[in-house]
């Protein structure tokens, strides 16, 4: 553990915003840190804290300093405050400062805005690994334990990162900001977490790699947008956060496949053809494809939700304050200004589900949305050529955006996969047909029972193709701490 | 916005609000229907609120009083999950007339009001629970209530963003009860004024924006808890059955809406609407028995409604119409015998509540923005409650002496004990008060007159009425009287009359309509908010409002 007292903020908290001369931030993250480390303790089971946790560490932000890897123990884990290199003479790329050098400290004017939007981003950080907690418990593999506590220490990660950034610009509301997000927990009656999808419980591995990969994404889209914000600490943080979150993408998408390919090697072994076949299929002690689609229609439309209203003032706000932008801005061939552009929103009139022409700027919400829809397609396609080149006929799907959803044009009425409304009644009876049920949930938690033998793997999921840092099958990815 | 806005609600088909009884505590929860708003073009979403949803809460206020004078704690909290009460919706008022705003923010803040006069005149103390957001008219809202309680999920906040966000005030009462009511200190009351975001948990209570804050998961029983322990001292007597408030007869005509008690007159070529009282054509109820077995049907209170209802009618759906006289027609002693039955058992809760409506429908008199005359004709009966007409309005005429072909009996000004405080202005005088203000000796002299019917001379010479015209002057002096007001600017008539009725003491209340309103209906006039590129304006749409930056 860090000695708080004697810490070499420099060599202990690897970092590139000079923290060891920086006496206004050192002395708030002195007093953040106790809290933190405490947060961390309580939360993970202590014979994983104890264990040797093979890791990756950035150290800095150049190619050869972002992937250390070695054993840690967790709670020893160093994490750090780094930034995306500056970009010289970077310029504001959208709303009304259009073109204006980027801002290095908060302009007044934006300041509750800029702090709203890192607050709400910060809190979903801790959010997962409370979420995430005891799966450690149930791990299919060391290799997935691993990635479990990868996913873990980096959430942390960003975390901090957004801490930094509350305690560097925002004074002393940031730093009370800071204190709060580890006041608030996950699925606490006390004081939730601000967002719906980060209070629901993370029971079994399903749920936690289509977490990594529906959930985690909608991150990725939040954070890409971000990271086009003028004011340029923001975006630098982001756009570092966001290699950390492409491998919370991989061990959701191979995690998912690996689920899958276990269940075709099962199925093909036995010489079951039928996927609905599902009784059968479990007695395998393998995962059904349809009770994985069920898990997927979940946790899709639970992440869809975290966009918010399709029609929204302050996605609008913080776009044309030049606070947060769509994804890709700079590829995106229009004014990015928007004042004059209409985009396409769903709306319900009379009973049915059209689009209409919006003012294109209170549409920010909706375009990001459809950018994650795509973005969430691409994983869902190679699922399918798993199945296929199994000789299985099933495809699995996304279901219609407007499915069991929330919040936004689609939570007033009911809607099946397939994008028909039905009544409430219809949607009810149906609902176990589409979303897991509690029997489902037994079935998945009956096999979640811990491989903790290097190299080898629960039943339901299939082995990775390639280790991490490139280690052998058999390596010994955690050296559990058994007192 | 031109079809006829009702201020009656039929209660069984009530939209917004719920209210869930449990003995001398009522829950009352906010449950905006987001589609159901009183025009087109907006949705009531997150609990925000239009006329529509004001005009609910107004009646919900009301019957809680008359049909449930059992209860004694009433718990304000929202049916919605996140969010308690998002204020006016900003669509709405955006894209409202100026004429709407204001009339909507009178009629809000006179119901804020009788919040607080629940608890005033009859022991019924409304108190608020707030889980999630409670920002603008939701935390006015919670203003209005006597005791505030949040909870502290490190989420939920109270705030005013109407500065930060819109360029305009929280105009329902918000920045006068901040510092009057909850005594916020001043320059925290800056703070909190200018952030958007509002001011949560302890610090919420250290600066004296709430009462108390509950840790969450203690909430609902928090509140449960604090609800009956004020029940449980509450000074309000036990009354065991209310009466109902049965719907108003009316009917609107093309140019008349005609009352069981009253008659209003639209006179719209001459810009003027003409309301008639008539007396009441039975004896009062023999006792408090009677009283209660007549209910609503009973003159004084039926009278009080049908007026209220009237005076809301010509506000709203009638604002060409610069002049309102009043007339009454009838039989005086019967006024005086059906007051003087209320003011005998002032302590009997049914008695009560009819003075008190009656003290709150005088009030929006008072505050009506129109030039209000009171005629004192023959045959008229102008006594007690309805002589409070006299002074409540900007100017009165009385007949003197007999008129030709008029066998009305003499026009008469009647005092009672009521006159002398029972019916006081927002400034807390009686009316009587506050006209002779510089004279308060002669409301000692004014005391002796009362039981005795007072004519014309008498009643100008006491200053009870402006002027008195025998039938030679009369009508010549009415025509007069009637052109030049219609000449004037009505700007500066409802600038003149709000500035001339409430002489005397601030009070909360005056301060409210007299400086918060009149600052507020300035800055909605000001392009920097209703502009095309002012921020209330452009409020929704992502682009920031341009302020014109010279200080005025």
């Amino acid at each position: 553990m860090l000695d708080l007292i004697n810490v070499s903020y420099d060599s202990q908290i690897p970092n590139n915003v000079g923290l060891s001369s920086d006496k206004k931030v050192l002395k708030a993250l002195e007093k953040w840190h106790p809290g933190y480390i405490n947060w961390w303790n309580d939360l993970i089971p202590q014979n994983f804290q104890e264990s040797m946790v093979y890791l990756r560490t950035a150290v800095s932000v150049d190619p050869k300093g972002w992937a250390k890897f070695d054993y840690v123990k967790m709670p020893e884990y160093r994490w750090g405050v780094l930034l995306a290199p500056a970009v010289e003479d970077r310029r504001i790329a959208m709303g009304e400062h259009l073109g204006e050098p980027a801002w290095q400290e908060v302009p007044g004017e934006y300041r509750n805005m800029l702090k709203r939007l890192i607050v709400i981003q910060g809190d979903t950080e801790p959010g997962s690994v409370e979420q995430q907690r005891f799966l450690g418990l149930t791990a299919p593999s060391l290799y997935d334990m691993r990635n479990l506590f990868q996913v873990n220490v980096e959430e942390g990660r960003h975390l901090w990162a957004m801490v930094y950034l509350l305690q560097k610009y925002f004074g002393r509301d940031g730093r009370e900001e800071a204190d709060d997000l580890l006041v608030r927990s996950s699925g606490s009656e006390e004081a939730p977490r601000m967002l719906g999808a980060f209070n629901e419980e993370t029971p079994d591995w399903l749920s936690f790699f289509m977490f990594t990969y529906f959930t985690d994404r909608d991150g990725k889209m939040q954070l890409e947008s971000l990271a086009q914000s003028g004011f340029d600490p923001l975006s630098r943080t982001c756009r570092f956060m966001l290699t950390e979150e492409a491998h919370h993408m991989f061990v959701g998408e191979t995690g998912v496949g690996r689920t899958i390919q276990a269940t075709l090697e099962a199925m093909t072994k036995a010489g079951i053809t039928d996927p609905t076949d599902i009784n059968k299929i479990r007695d395998l002690g393998v995962i059904d494809l349809p009770t994985i689609q069920k898990k997927l229609n979940l946790h899709y439309t639970l992440s869809l939700d975290l966009f918010g209203q399709e029609v929204s003032t302050n996605a609008a706000n913080a776009f044309n304050a030049g606070i947060k932008g769509r994804y890709m801005e700079q590829r995106i061939d229009d004014d990015h200004k928007l004042q004059n552009d209409t985009y396409p929103v769903t709306s319900i009139k009379d009973g049915k589900i059209l689009t209409e022409d919006v003012p294109a700027l209170t549409a920010i919400n909706m375009r990001l949305r459809d950018d994650y829809v795509r973005d969430a397609a691409g994983g869902i396609g190679r699922w399918n050529k798993m199945i296929a080149k199994a000789g299985i006929e099933y495809e699995l799907k996304l279901p219609h955006e407007g499915f069991h959803r929330q919040i936004g044009v689609f939570s007033t009425v009911a809607v099946d996969p397939d994008g028909n409304i039905v009544s409430a009644e219809e949607w009810a009876k149906r609902r176990e047909d589409w979303l897991p049920t509690k029997a489902d949930g037994d079935f998945i938690q009956s096999l979640m029972v811990p491989c903790y033998e290097p190299g080898e793997y629960a039943s339901w999921i299939a082995p990775p193709k390639v280790g991490i840092d490139n280690k052998p099958g058999d390596f010994e990815y955690v050296k559990l701490h058994m007192a | 916005m031109s079809k006829r806005i009702d201020f009656q609600v039929d209660p069984a088909g009530m939209k917004h609000w719920t209210v869930e009884h449990d003995g001398p505590v009522a829950y009352l929860y906010m449950d905006v229907d987001e589609d159901a708003g009183l025009f087109e073009g907006y949705q009531l979403k997150l609990n925000s609120y239009d006329l529509g949803v004001d005009i609910e809460l107004a009646d919900v206020v009301q019957r809680m009083r008359f049909e449930h004078p059992e209860v004694k704690v009433v718990v304000l909290t929202s049916a919605k999950d996140k969010v308690f009460c998002a204020g006016a919706n900003i669509r709405m008022l955006g894209s409202a007339s100026h004429a709407h705003k204001v009339n909507f923010c009178k009629f809000t803040n006179e119901t804020r009001n009788t919040l607080e006069a629940a608890l005033e005149d009859s022991g019924q103390n409304y108190i608020c629970a707030v889980r999630g957001a409670c920002a603008g008219g939701g935390y006015e809202l919670a203003l209005a209530c006597n005791h505030i309680m949040l909870t502290d999920d490190s989420t939920s906040s109270v705030a005013l963003p109407e500065v930060p966000l819109l360029a305009v005030l929280p105009g329902t009462g918000g920045l006068t009860r901040v510092t009057d009511k909850r005594k916020v200190r001043r320059d925290l009351a800056d703070v909190f004024c200018s952030v958007e975001e509002g001011v949560k948990g302890k610090r919420a209570q250290e600066w004296r924006l709430v009462d108390e804050v509950i840790p969450n998961s203690q909430f609902d029983a928090g509140v449960r808890a604090r609800a009956e322990a004020f029940a449980a001292t509450s000074r309000k007597p036990d009354v065991t059955q209310g009466i109902e408030l049965k719907p108003l007869q009316r009917q609107f005509l093309a140019d008349a809406v005609i009352y069981s008690t009253i008659d209003v007159a639209l006179d719209r070529p001459g810009r003027r609407a003409v309301i008639t009282i008539k007396g009441p054509e039975t004896d009062a109820p023999a006792d408090v028995a009677a009283l209660t077995a007549e209910g609503s049907e009973t003159w004084m209170l039926r009278c009080a409604r049908e007026l209220d209802d009237a005076i809301l009618h010509l506000r709203t759906n009638e604002d060409a119409l610069g002049l309102i006289e009043f007339q009454t027609a009838g039989d005086p002693a019967r006024v005086v015998a059906h007051e003087a039955l209320l003011l005998a058992h002032a302590d009997h809760w049914l008695a009560n509540e009819v003075l008190c409506l009656w003290k709150r429908v005088l009030k929006r008199v008072d505050m009506t923005s129109r030039s209000l005359v009171a005629m004192v004709e023959h045959g008229s009966c102008y006594a007690g409650v309805l002589a409070e007409l006299l002074w409540s309005v900007d100017r009165s005429y009385m007949m003197l002496e007999p008129f030709e072909e008029d066998d009305r009996p003499l026009a008469s000004v009647q005092l009672t004990d009521a006159n002398f405080g029972q019916y006081r202005m927002g400034n807390g005088l009686s009316r009587l008060e506050t006209r002779f203000l510089g004279a308060p000796d002669d409301i000692a002299g004014l005391r002796a007159q009362i039981g005795t019917p007072l004519d014309a001379a008498k009643a100008e010479t006491l200053g009870l009425v402006t002027y008195a015209y025998d039938d030679i002057d009369w009508e010549d002096e009415i025509r007069l009287f009637r052109e030049e007001r219609a000449s004037f600017s009505p700007d500066a008539m409802t600038g003149m009359e709000a500035n001339l009725r409430f002489a005397g003491p601030e009070t909360m209340e005056t301060r409210i309509f007299g400086r918060l309103t009149a600052w507020q209906n300035w800055i909605f006039q000001r392009p920097n908010a209703v502009g095309p590129e002012g921020a209330l304006q452009r409020y929704g749409t992502g682009v920031r409002g341009v302020f014109d930056m010279q200080r005025v």
